[in-house]
């Protein structure tokens, strides 16, 4: 189920307003379960924003971000009807992506 | 020295501006700074896939299930729980009809599906939780009007009542004694007043709820079992009568109030 990502773009102005909150546990790997075994770090390690297909952002986040993040971003330029895309890798390999196009 | 008494100035000033009844003022900064982001949308529609899933050893899905509205109805079936079911005989919230729907539709076996309905440290949701949260949107907006009609449903809000005032556990608490008087508060967290309609409605509408410190959402049974622990009592059994009994109470003081749940909580 993590991999999920909701997005909104909007223009504002002449910059372009993106946010999007993103499905995943962001495990820092200190926490202990239940049982008391620990529990594997499992958190997103880059995070890119693409208008098109130019990068606007790029992030390296580690296990302090919250669980399920939520990100904002503004950026110059874009049109209603480009594409916005937010893409993810995490620590254990898996990644998610998600896109809208602008209002 | 000058510079001190403008000190003391300001620290009047900021004094006066700090309302000094309890209030979520940060919190309510962190919940118009997410608008109507709220990370309970993947749950929801987590939900909705699992009310479709086939499952069990009839792989039937659970559209068969009657909510009090008529097999597979969900819009606006959340609000009129608790409710009494002639076919199990009994008054039910929605998650011990759930259970129900999955052990006589979809055939599963009731120790499986009650043995964790709960998320625990390190979890990312469980089937129940998902499936709260889906109706629970299924019924935003809509208002709150559990049913009376049935002499068990009153009676079950009568028993409700009396659990609220009951003094237990080591610290001798009630659900009273944090929740009977409004304004007040533990540490920064308002405590609503139960035994108003106003307090009611705000608590009842705004769960289940999404809790950024968990990073999961919470249903009203948990909620219930999590005062069940804060109080030093034993552990509050989802689909007990003794949860069944305080939702009841809790829905019923609530009843003309808005469902805006799935809520977004610190």
């Amino acid at each position: 189920m993590a991999g999920r990502i909701k997005i909104r773009a909007q223009k504002k102005g002449d910059m372009t307003e993106v946010k999007a909150l993103m499905r995943h546990p962001m495990e820092t790997g200190m926490r202990k379960d239940q049982a008391g075994d620990p529990i594997p770090a499992h958190f997103i390690t880059e995070v890119s924003v693409f208008h098109g297909d130019q990068p606007v952002m790029q992030g390296h986040w580690g296990a302090a971000v919250s669980a399920n993040p939520f990100l904002g971003v503004r950026f110059a330029g874009g049109e209603a009807g480009d594409t916005v895309r937010v893409v993810w890798t995490d620590n254990q390999g898996g990644t998610g992506e998600g896109e809208t196009t602008i209002r | 020295m000058k510079r001190h008494h403008l000190g003391l100035t300001l620290f009047a000033a900021w004094l006066c501006s700090v309302p000094l009844a309890a209030d979520d003022g940060v919190f309510d900064q962190y919940r118009d700074l997410m608008g109507d982001d709220n990370p309970a949308v993947f749950v929801i529609d987590e939900g909705e896939e699992l009310w479709f899933m086939p499952q069990g050893p009839e792989s039937a899905t659970l559209e068969a299930c009657d909510l009090g509205l008529g097999p597979g109805v969900t819009a606006g079936a959340y609000v009129r729980f608790p409710r009494y079911f002639a076919d199990a005989d009994a008054v039910m919230d929605l998650e011990s009809r759930l259970v129900h729907c999955m052990t006589t539709i979809q055939g599963r076996d009731l120790e499986a599906v009650t043995a964790k309905p709960y998320s625990l440290r390190g979890d990312f949701g469980t089937e129940m939780e998902a499936l709260v949260t889906w109706l629970a949107a299924e019924s935003e907006g809509a208002t709150i009007a559990p049913e009376q009609t049935h002499a068990a449903e009153r009676a079950m809000y009568s028993l409700g009542e009396e659990i609220f005032y009951y003094r237990a556990g080591p610290h001798d608490f009630s659900c009273a004694t944090c929740h009977e008087q409004s304004g007040m508060r533990i540490r920064l967290q308002a405590l609503p007043d139960l035994t108003s309609h106003t307090g009611a409605a705000e608590a009842w509408g705004s769960w289940p709820a999404y809790r950024i410190s968990q990073g999961l959402v919470r249903t009203m049974g948990w909620r219930l079992r999590d005062c069940f622990r804060q109080q030093r009592w034993p552990e509050l059994q989802m689909g007990s009568e003794a949860s069944i009994a305080l939702q009841t109470y809790m829905a019923v003081n609530a009843a003309g109030g808005t469902m805006t749940a799935p809520g977004l909580k610190r």
